[in-house]
């Protein structure tokens, strides 16, 4: 099915896309059928760069098992750094 | 019959005449025929749904695919436009009614058109050819697997739409159901729902069930591809194209 299960975040950094480095400023994470990754659902996540239209997007597309993973790995890397980086 | 074909993306006129991209494949055969509007799925106007069109245009009939999501990323690729559509919860359903009238209208004024015309849908675009039939004069509706013509909304379900099964009564024409009975929407349970609703309303209608197929057995590039289901559903879309779009 076509979920729509969506999450919107605002976020602050800069992602590598087709054109080269775009400032991202928006994030859509969600669960549904992917584009390429060969699976029915995967965990998506858009990068987004909104001033730029429809094309200013890095996107991810994981299966489930993969991004469960990288978010224990995320959370393990921002716990292992030291206090006060910016 | 001939199958030679022409292929090309063109404009089309949406019903409220706004001029919207869309992919068009006809037969180059001058016999009058019927035609097919096309809705493409969730992840878009893409390659897969194009090649579709390609293939009712070999077989005979005209076919044309609106782009859904032009308004909302025009000239986007189209991974990127669907993204940015299901950014916004998806179209509104008062903007698919426009652009399948708008495709039919395109069909209907083809030289070698017979004036009649018929919709199918895959997954998000079964549930819009089921809307478009209750919405629109149509000849014959196709829907594949398409979620929410019955059941219940999923709490938070961030999509704006409504469930179309009180609209049955305003079926405009025969309806082809193909689904998998392993999917979850529509479940077989949803599936039961609207073929009661549609005997309840006398309406003409033919579903077929498969068994070992869930969601999205006719999309050959992902894993759900059910070559057994998907090859008897294209026998099934033929013989009822065959019989009530024919001249």
């Amino acid at each position: 099915m076509c979920t729509y299960i969506t999450e919107k975040i605002a976020i602050e950094g800069s992602a590598k896309g087709a054109s080269g480095w775009i400032k991202v400023t928006d994030g859509s994470i969600y669960l549904d059928h992917p584009v390429h990754a060969p699976f029915g659902h995967t965990l998506n996540i858009d990068f987004l760069a909104p001033a730029l239209g429809p094309s200013g997007r890095v996107a991810v597309e994981l299966s489930q098992d993969s991004a469960r993973a990288l978010v224990k790995a995320i959370q393990a890397v921002l716990d292992a750094a030291p206090a006060g980086l910016d | 019959m001939s199958d030679a074909l022409h292929a090309e993306t063109i404009k089309i006129t949406s019903g409220n005449g706004d001029q919207i991209e869309a992919y068009s494949a006809r037969s180059l055969d001058e016999t009058p025929r019927g035609g097919v509007v096309v809705i493409h799925h969730l992840p878009g106007y893409d390659s897969q749904t194009k090649e579709i069109a390609r293939t009712f245009a070999a077989n005979g009939y005209n076919a044309v695919v609106p782009n859904l999501y032009w308004r909302q990323a025009p000239g986007a690729s189209p991974d990127d436009a669907a993204a940015t559509a299901r950014a916004q919860g998806g179209i509104p359903d008062e903007q698919l009614v426009s652009d399948v009238a708008g495709a039919a209208d395109y069909l209907k004024g083809l030289a070698n058109s017979n004036g009649k015309v018929g919709t199918i849908g895959y997954c998000s675009g079964g549930r819009q050819s089921f809307l478009a039939a209750v919405s629109l004069p149509i000849d014959a509706a196709v829907d594949c697997y398409g979620a929410f013509v019955t059941g219940t909304l999923p709490e938070g379900f961030p999509l704006k739409v409504t469930t179309l099964v009180d609209r049955t009564p305003n079926l405009s024409c025969p309806l082809l159901g193909l689904f998998g009975n392993e999917d979850a929407h529509p479940s077989p349970a949803e599936v039961d729902e609207l073929e009661a609703a549609l005997q309840a309303n006398g309406k003409a209608y033919e579903f077929h069930r498969y068994d070992n197929a869930g969601h999205a057995f006719f999309s050959v590039n992902r894993p759900a591809y059910r070559p057994e289901a998907a090859n008897d559903g294209w026998e099934r879309i033929f013989a009822f194209y065959g019989k009530h779009l024919a001249s």
